[in-house]
């Protein structure tokens, strides 16, 4: 599966102008070129691509066809479905089992709460495990929070609430050190100093990471410590929450929990509900490939939006610049940022520079996109797909030899198990879906417009505005996580539930009718169709 | 990869299906027909759900890898591990101490290890199992945090191990144990904290959460970049 001679010969140009391309510093884009860019380029500002909704909170906004079927859905639950009974009862549940479910799920038992937590795979698939590059968090010295909120919300487009993205920069430096008490593995130099490096859109170097697992080691050390609390958090795997119980006051009781192996449905009856279940890459938006992990099918995001909740920026997804383009096993994977951090440029067929390395996700994107497609200066690979050069072996020439092993395990071993080595040979990338960018309101404690709702992580909208940096994920799920956690568990010593009913279902059935929608799907869901296909 | 490629016959669990070559093993079982819930996780090799066995026709040797990472064979006789009942013992982990004493006393077992290297052969993601558990056995718990970083807890190693060690479990716990007690605290960190709770940025925050889009630009726009 190595590279085709014909890939060798752009490859040898790649080579050619290297040395010279070491000192060479690409000129950044000035805001007017930026945003010529963005909209002749970027796949959000494709109008074909986005469907206008006719039911529900954000009637009348735009979000893209894949996502609006799901949402102008059916439940799968019909709404005299019988919720009166009791199955599993708890102070706070937790729906999804990634990083900001699992940090929720810690911050609302040691304040006090019994919960419980499903997930629909097994706790820890989740797009945490797979972030690789890094967590901002500004605690340098030559950096400082307000920095960061700058960085946050220029990068965001200024779309981003303030509120939100000031707790975010302000408990950042408490999240790294949360998480180092609780052993995780930091880079630090031996006098314990983090080491930290820059990433897309950042100004100060910000990037704390775990060699280049650094969502892996984070989210293996958060189910650890649930895992050790397991007297005050029960963690049920292979259930997925496919509707919400609201009371006959509005408030959020609970949910229907399906077991994905007998699909029997479980009520759990809770004081507070978190919806944690991630981001919807799987949904494949206009077709592209997916970093995300299995699961990703915006699942939370149908369940709060047919209660009531409404939806932030879902007219804009983030594509990742740099996807594997090749080989075809792994097309569409994730190939970290940090690439670009640690000093490998981006390059075209012929060899040369057409962006610097380090604009936003975006522009990066957008420019990418460009390059193959506007410019007819993309590398064609033998299944028919096109993708430009990452020359991942600049880093070793930079940094010294053996960096790349050490600081890009994953990524050296990914690529290998497909004969490909990327210490000698440039990496091929096209842009891949990687983030939504939006989701649910809510306020600085994780809560909803519906009482006793939270959400936390990808699931959540308006952190990050119109488009998201990197290393703000990985920071947003345990920042948001722990604080909807707290405000929980709290909430939860004082909530008096009413009578539970599925009157919410009745009323959508209602909207979908006024709105003359006759839906043939029902979501959440919950997987990809993959069977069959190749 | 084209239209023409020959198909392979596999064997899930024992029944033959015919496959695309170029498929990796999680890709040919959904080609031929499952839909995966167990066995399927970040589909990329860094959640460890789907641990495969497996087996070539004609070769006794058995053999092992992620079905999201590994390319079919023919005559490839697999099943998946979705699941392996190792033990996971709790601790808090504010309560003990980097100790060799606390290891063995968590994980008795470790003595145990008869340093037959199974593990090691067993692990998709080429970690020397066997030299970790070594180290362990010398409680030194800095080595086994570093030599186990890279594993993705699936659990395979355990599912092979004579000695019924849990090894991965082991490897966490070692790097829980360094990370909190061995490797030096950051000390920026813990002033920056200090500072953030003192309130020493509430002002500078504050007046850019008051400022308009365009003074926000303009800010942003001429902000100052650290250089490399």
């Amino acid at each position: 599966m190595t590279y085709t001679p014909k890939m060798y010969e752009s490859i040898r140009r790649v080579e050619a102008t290297r040395s010279e391309r070491l000192s060479e510093t690409f000129p950044r884009l000035s805001a007017e070129e930026k945003e010529e860019l963005l909209k002749a380029f970027h796949p959000d500002f494709i109008p074909e691509a986005f469907a206008t909704l006719r039911v529900g909170p954000n009637k009348g906004r735009r979000t893209p066809h894949e996502l609006a079927a799901v949402l102008e859905s059916r439940s799968i639950i019909s709404s005299d479905f019988d919720v009166s009974r009791t199955d599993l009862e708890t102070d706070v549940l937790v729906i999804g089992g990634g990083g900001a479910g699992s940090s929720a799920a810690l911050m609302a038992q040691e304040n006090g709460a019994k919960v419980v937590l499903v997930t629909k795979l097994r706790h820890g698939d989740a797009n945490t495990m797979m972030a690789q590059g890094g967590i901002q968090a500004a605690d340098q010295p030559q950096d400082s929070p307000t920095i960061h909120y700058l960085d946050v919300i220029g990068g965001g487009h200024y779309a981003n609430d303030p509120g939100l993205v000031e707790a975010l920069v302000k408990d950042a430096p408490d999240v790294i050190q949360w998480l180092e008490g609780m052993g995780a593995m930091f880079d630090k130099k031996p006098d314990g100093t983090m080491v930290t490096i820059h990433g897309g859109g950042t100004s100060r170097k910000r990037m704390h990471s775990a060699r280049d697992y650094s969502g892996a080691e984070i989210m293996r050390t958060l189910r650890d410590e649930v895992r050790n609390r397991s007297e005050d958090i029960f963690v049920l795997e292979f259930s997925s929450a496919v509707e919400l119980i609201l009371d006959d006051k509005g408030q959020c009781v609970g949910a229907i929990v399906e077991n994905m192996e007998t699909e029997e449905y479980r009520i759990v009856r809770a004081k507070c509900t978190i919806i944690a279940t991630g981001g919807s890459g799987r949904l494949h938006y206009q077709g592209f490939a997916t970093t995300n992990h299995y699961g990703a099918t915006g699942d939370g995001l149908v369940l709060a939006y047919r209660a009531g909740a409404e939806l932030l920026h879902v007219d804009t997804m983030q594509y990742h610049p740099t996807g594997a383009a090749f080989p075809e096993q792994i097309l569409g994977l994730l190939v970290t940022e940090k690439v670009r951090g640690l000093g490998a440029q981006v390059l075209n067929v012929e060899g040369v520079q057409f962006v610097n390395p380090r604009e936003t996700r975006d522009v990066e994107a957008a420019a990418l996109i460009r390059e193959c497609k506007g410019r007819s200066k993309g590398v064609v690979t033998p299944s028919g797909f096109e993708g430009v050069w990452l020359d991942s072996p600049m880093i070793d020439l930079l940094r010294g030899a053996g960096t790349v092993a050490r600081a890009l395990p994953a990524m050296v071993r990914q690529f290998e198990r497909f004969g490909v080595d990327i210490v000698k040979d440039p990496i091929l990338v096209y842009p891949t879906l990687h983030y939504q960018n939006g989701g649910i309101k809510i306020d600085v404690d994780g809560a909803t417009e519906i009482p006793n709702l939270y959400a936390a992580g990808e699931v959540v909208g308006g952190i990050h505005g119109r488009n998201r940096l990197m290393g703000n994920s990985l920071l947003d799920i345990n920042v948001f996580g722990r604080r909807a956690g707290v405000a929980a568990a709290l909430r939860a010593r004082e909530v008096q539930p009413g009578k539970p009913t599925l009157q919410h279902l009745v009323e959508w059935e209602k909207q979908l009718q006024e709105a003359d929608l006759e839906p043939p799907d029902m979501a959440p869901v919950l997987f990809p169709d993959y069977v069959g296909k190749r | 990869m084209s239209e023409k490629e020959e198909l392979i016959p596999i064997y899930i669990m024992g029944k033959q299906y015919m496959v695309p070559p170029s498929l990796t093993i999680q890709k040919a079982m959904e080609y031929s027909g499952y839909k995966l819930l167990r066995g399927c996780g970040c589909r990329a090799g860094f959640c460890g759900a789907c641990g495969t066995l497996y087996r070539i026709a004609g070769d006794y040797r058995l053999k092992i890898g992620l079905a999201c990472a590994t390319m079919v064979e023919p005559n490839m006789y697999l099943t998946q591990i979705p699941f392996f009942p190792g033990e996971h013992k709790t601790y808090k982990l504010d309560k003990i101490t980097a100790t060799p004493e606390t290891l063995f006393s968590i994980y008795p077992e470790v003595l145990r290890c008869l340093q037959c290297g199974t593990c090691t052969k067993s692990c998709p993601q080429d970690i020397d199992v066997r030299a970790y558990m070594a180290a362990a056995m010398r409680g030194d718990i800095a080595a086994v945090a570093d030599k186990s970083f890279d594993c993705i807890m699936c659990g395979l190693c355990a599912a092979r191990c004579p000695a019924e060690e849990v090894q991965y479990n082991i490897g966490i716990l070692c790097r829980r144990l360094y990370g909190r007690y061995i490797a030096p605290r950051a000390q920026h960190l813990a002033e920056r904290v200090e500072e953030i709770q003192a309130g020493k940025y509430d002002d500078e925050i504050a007046e850019l959460m008051a400022m308009g889009k365009e003074d926000l630009a303009q800010r942003y726009n001429t902000r100052d970049i650290e250089p490399d």
